[in-house]
């Protein structure tokens, strides 16, 4: 028969025999299940999400209910083990090397043990492979040999893999563990018939029983298992020789067919899916009998413990019921650990539930695991390498974990360590290798994660510039085609002009409209003034942090320079850098105030609306007369734009602000305007103005967010970015309803001129759409 | 596999393989290099206390690893039997001090220690480094023979002064060239006139030779058997000088050594399964421990027939060493799951 021989068996590289430990645990046959005080369920017992409580506190719930289910594909579902209430969901320590506590649910069991009604599958053949797989996911069944991988993702491999090789894994390799064996000894049919489920859903065209030789009650009772069910066909038991680890499923499927798992790929890649004996019989009970998975065998072993055995243990359990019920002798526990002493990890809490992956308990004496020597030198002696079974070379990954060269551990594979132990129980030098791996890979990680994050960063800046200059391309596409209907436009009325279209305004409503008109821009004087004032310090401030300015910044600042410069058109000119800049709503309803007023009063011949607004402004006004002079002079003698100064533009600045607040008698200087010729230098100056005032004004921006957050730039500027563009937005909602320019004088406070109201950007922008709707309102009360 | 000592007990077992060889060396050329052995020693201990008390490191746990001791008794076994106190004491200071410690202590130096410390005394004082003794055997009358005492006083001179009560007069020990040095300055001789005209090396010379290299095999032996090193390096460089003095000497016999003498003469032995097998310096991988044993076993055997040295175990030794990364670096064995190496 197939299960004589081994000779067609391969074998993997390296493995060791540690004393195997596991006869004390199999004389006895497997303990039923005890009933403790409390059950404390992890939400989190497998790989992937965490299920989603559906039980309240309080609630009473059957054995065999489900309380949480899956949250996505990849999760599984948790039940009541027993009947009784639920007293409480809270976060609880879960059996995990982190120590990390975890949502659990609490159960008070009520000792009826009441079952709820179970649905069970009289004849899974006649289901369809997804029906068999929801009833699998349904019972909440995950990987019992220790990883807990969800078994209905694991059954379910993508529709483009063949799977030729179901394997069970029967193979036990880690010392003291005989959960697997026992369950077989006891239940081989159990096993058989789950993985001939398994097979039904899979239709592989083998299926192969992975058990070593040290256990030959287990091999005879599945021996008789399959030929019972007359099942020699389908299934074939190989015993493989006793090596540790050859139960790691990689290990395990080159033993049984030669094949390696591809690096960074699973098993069914090559056409292979390895279950484990256990989960192979709870997937028999949910489909056969509709038990979801509530309970699993647990070996309680190790000098600790005055009886040692495997007992089937509802999940759950607190560690500390299954010790006594052992009769633990405490003088005598050095170290409980869950798992093996080869791959487990110690348990500091006896409070600690059993989870679906517990497949021991080892209560070990001083004797049994002495607390390791101390570390000596590495002497490369390469008895790691001998015994390692990815065939790596431990002994030099050693040496680059230990001095973090991590780029050199990847390139000698370290991450297809698969944390079996082997090395550091042959070192000599009693180094925990494996540890040294372990820190190595999180320490990889974390560097990903940088990694990836300042990517991402680094991908949202770029697409962030692209968006930026498609919008700028938008809107300058859009301005062409403004700028020359504006000049078709201006023309028309230039000829309506000739024909006297001015003279019917009323010259009563004039005069009243004047008058109030004083009386706001007197108002806005004195905001202006204050403005002013707080804008000062600020440019002095921005003019600090200008050099901590970004290059893209002044890179950027130099583009929008450049492009204004070759822009021929000086109100696309002027409201590029605007935008740009971040200038406000006012400079732009100045400026269309300005060009309508312009085309009311027809002295604006060949000049453009905002050539004259600067021109104003260059003129002075009665409230600002030195100040603006000096302005107007440094624009004059052509000064390159450098030699003014920060403080220059400020006061510049406010002189604005205070001249469109004054816009009669800035109307009356408009015979200051030049003519063509001196428009071309004065705009060649402002351009370059506005390039220093937008400079300013960007690291006045820096200044205020290196004020408010001392994060990353990206995000914050990013922020301030749009806020700039959607206040720019707002801005020309306003221009649009803003027709008289004591409503732009009314939306300055909403307008933020200093850099920390730009900081405030989110306000800004939500005054600015106030202000956007008050002036409507405003505009309709005017009519 | 099983669970081995630790490394204190891998190198006893290491320093317990020599004693054959060590037995052999005394046989024949007496108590010499068991005094140089215990006095290298000696000053190991102490020179690796000093280094671990400067680099406040704690002295039992590192001294226990025995491989101070280790280097000592390697230096022992190759100095000559009557190597001048001194002599022994510069070899070994250097090996521990310099070779070892200054470059991070166990487990850290790129060079074997040991050969450090043998090269730097070969270069600087080549007379006493070449003078080998006749082999004991060769003496008739027992007066002849140097016993414990005049070997130690002979290493230690100033000690027969201290003890008056033995002959001040030093003992005139009767040295001579090993066959391999020996053969190597035979000048205008054909292979068959000298091993005729050199008859005492050919024949005791020889035969002493012969045995001790015999007993360094079986604690080589001993040594695999008991997992600890694999037989990679020694076999690989024993075949490299096997096949390197065979073809050399098939087709000029005449002014070639047969391969047996560069097998068994001089230090091969010693060197192949005691020097080479060293595991901090040498290549790690299967793969890599065959190249680098060959490359050993090659170098040998050109710094013999062309090199200034009549024997060359510590230069070739020396000179594998700087090349072992590289050889790691190129002879990565195939991971699980991935398709090739590079």
């Amino acid at each position: 028969m197939n299960w004589q021989s081994n000779k067609h068996l391969h074998t993997f590289h390296g493995g060791i025999h540690p004393p195997e430990n596991k006869d004390q645990s199999t004389q006895s046959p497997i303990e039923v299940a005890l009933l403790p005080d409390k059950l404390i369920l992890p939400l989190q017992q497998h790989i992937g999400q965490q299920a989603k409580p559906l039980v309240q506190v309080g609630e009473r719930v059957l054995k065999g209910q489900m309380i949480a289910e899956p949250t996505g594909y990849v999760s599984a579902a948790v039940h009541a083990p027993t009947s009784g209430t639920i007293t409480a969901i809270k976060p609880h320590a879960l059996p995990h090397p982190s120590g990390l506590s975890e949502l659990c649910i609490i159960i008070d069991p009520d000792g009826k043990d009441e079952w709820t009604e179970l649905s069970s599958v009289a004849d899974y053949q006649q289901l369809d492979t997804q029906q068999l797989l929801q009833h699998i996911r349904e019972a909440g069944i995950t990987g019992l040999g220790g990883a807990g991988f969800p078994t209905s993702v694991k059954l379910n491999p993508s529709t483009d893999l063949t799977i030729d090789t179901l394997i069970l894994n029967a193979a036990e390799c880690e010392p003291y563990i005989t959960a697997d064996d026992m369950l077989i000894r006891e239940r081989a049919e159990e096993v058989v018939q789950g993985l001939q489920i398994m097979a039904h859903i899979l239709q592989p065209e083998k299926c192969l029983i992975g058990i070593e030789t040290n256990k030959p009650q287990a091999i005879e009772a599945l021996r008789h298992a399959i030929e019972s069910l007359q099942l020699s066909e389908l299934i074939v038991v190989e015993r493989i020789p006793v090596k540790y680890p050859s139960g790691g499923e990689k290990q395990l499927i080159q033993i049984l067919t030669g094949k390696e798992v591809p690096n960074g790929g699973i098993p069914a890649d090559i056409g292979m899916v390895c279950h484990n004996v256990g989960t192979a019989a709870a997937v028999y009970r949910a489909i056969a009998k509709g038990e979801p998975l509530i309970s699993r065998i647990t070996t309680i072993t190790g000098d600790a413990v005055s009886r040692q055995g495997n007992i089937e243990v509802l999940l759950g359990t607190p560690i500390e019921s299954l010790l006594a019920h052992f009769e633990i002798k405490q003088d005598k526990l050095h170290r409980l650990i869950m798992g093996g002493p080869m791959m487990g990890f110690t348990l500091d809490d006896i409070s600690l539930p059993v989870v679906k992956a517990s497949n021991c308990i080892l209560a070990a004496t001083r004797k049994e695991l002495p607390d390791p020597a101390p570390e000596q030198a590495c002497i490369r002696c390469g008895m790691c390498a001998e015994a390692c079974p990815a065939t790596l070379l431990p002994q030099q990954l050693y040496w680059f974990s230990k001095s973090r060269e991590f780029d050199k551990a990847l390139s000698h594979n370290l991450l297809d360590c698969i944390e079996c132990g082997a090395c550091s129980y042959v070192c000599p030098s009693n180094i925990p290798l494996v540890q040294y791996y372990r820190f190595a890979k999180g320490e990889i990680r974390i560097e990903e994660h940088e990694r990836t994050s300042s990517d991402h960063a680094r991908q949202r800046f770029e697409a962030r510039t692209a968006r930026l200059e498609q919008e700028e391309a938008e809107k300058e596409a859009k301005r062409q085609a403004r700028s020359e209907a504006a000049a078709a436009s201006k023309k028309t009325k230039e000829t309506t002009d000739v024909t006297g279209d001015k003279k019917p305004v009323d010259p009563k409503a004039a005069v009243v409209q004047a008058a109030l008109e004083r009386a706001k821009a007197r108002k806005a004087q004195k905001a202006a003034d204050a403005k002013g004032d707080t804008d000062a310090p600020a440019i002095e401030q921005a003019k600090d942090a200008a050099p901590a300015m970004s290059a893209v910044e002044r890179a950027k600042a130099r583009k929008a320079a450049r492009a204004a410069e070759q822009d021929g058109d000086d109100t696309a000119t002027v409201k590029d850098q605007e935008k740009a800049a971040g200038l406000s709503a006012l400079e732009k309803a100045k400026a269309k105030r300005a060009k309508d007023s312009g085309a009311e009063k027809t002295e604006s011949k060949g000049l453009s609306a905002l050539e004259r607004a600067k021109a104003k402004r260059a003129s002075g006004n009665d409230d600002q007369p030195a100040k603006a002079d000096t302005d107007s002079i440094s624009q004059t003698e052509s000064k390159p734009a450098k030699a003014i100064s920060a403080l220059e533009k400020a006061k510049a600045k406010r002189a604005e602000a205070a001249q469109t607040g004054t816009p009669a008698k800035a109307d009356n200087n408009k015979t200051a305007s030049t003519g063509h010729n001196e428009e071309k230098t004065l705009s060649a100056l402002e351009r370059a103005k506005l390039k220093r005032v937008q400079i300013v004004t960007q690291s006045s921006d820096k200044t205020a967010e290196d004020k408010t957050t001392d994060h990353a730039d990206e995000k914050p500027l990013s922020a301030l970015e749009r806020a700039k563009i959607k206040r720019a937005e707002a801005a020309k909602d306003v221009e649009k309803e803003a027709t008289a320019p004591t409503e732009s004088v009314e939306e300055k406070p909403a307008v933020p001129m200093s850099a920390l109201e730009r900081a405030k950007a989110k306000r800004a922008e939500k005054a600015a759409q106030q202000a956007a709707d008050g002036s409507t309102a405003d505009t309709e009360t005017r009519d | 596999m099983t669970r081995r000592g630790n490394t204190g007990d891998v190198m006893l077992l290491v320093i317990m393989a020599t004693l054959p060889g060590l037995a052999m060396l005394t046989w024949f050329f007496g108590w010499g290099n068991f005094i140089n052995v215990l006095w290298a020693s000696v000053v190991a201990i102490a020179c690796e206390a000093l280094v671990l008390t400067l680099r406040r490191r704690p002295l039992r746990h590192y001294l226990t690893d025995y491989s101070a001791v280790l280097t000592a008794v390697l230096l022992g076994l190759s100095l000559p039997p009557l190597a001048p106190w001194w002599l022994t004491m510069i070899a070994t200071g250097f090996a521990i001090i310099v070779a070892k410690h200054l470059y991070g202590g166990m487990g850290q130096n790129p060079f074997n220690p040991a050969m450090i410390g043998y090269a730097l005394v070969l270069i600087a004082f080549p007379l006493e480094m070449t003078s080998w003794l006749a082999p004991q055997t060769l003496s008739i009358t027992p007066g002849q023979t140097m016993g414990f005492m005049d070997t130690l006083f002979t290493i230690f001179p100033f000690l027969s002064e201290i003890a008056l009560s033995v002959s001040t007069e030093a003992f005139d020990a009767v040295t001579m060239a090993t066959p391999l040095d020996a053969f190597k300055h035979k000048g205008a001789l054909t292979s068959e006139e000298f091993w005729a005209t050199e008859l005492v090396v050919s024949t005791e010379g020889w035969k002493a030779w012969q045995l001790v290299s015999t007993g360094f095999l079986a604690g080589g032996a001993y040594l695999i058997y008991r997992r600890v090193f694999t037989w990679h390096i020694p076999v690989s460089m024993l075949a490299a000088i096997a096949i390197m003095s065979l073809i050399f000497w098939s087709t000029d016999p005449s002014n070639y050594a047969y391969p047996e003498l560069h097998l068994l003469g001089g230090a091969t032995m010693l060197g192949a399964f005691f020097i080479a097998t060293d595991p901090v310096t040498a290549a790690t991988s299967i793969k890599g421990k065959l190249y680098y044993g060959a490359g050993i076993g090659i170098l040998i055997y050109l710094i013999r027939n062309w090199g200034n040295y009549p024997d060359a175990v510590a230069f070739a030794v020396l000179l594998m060493n700087f090349v072992a990364p590289l050889i790691d670096h190129y002879t990565q064995p195939r991971t699980y799951g991935h398709k090739s190496t590079k």
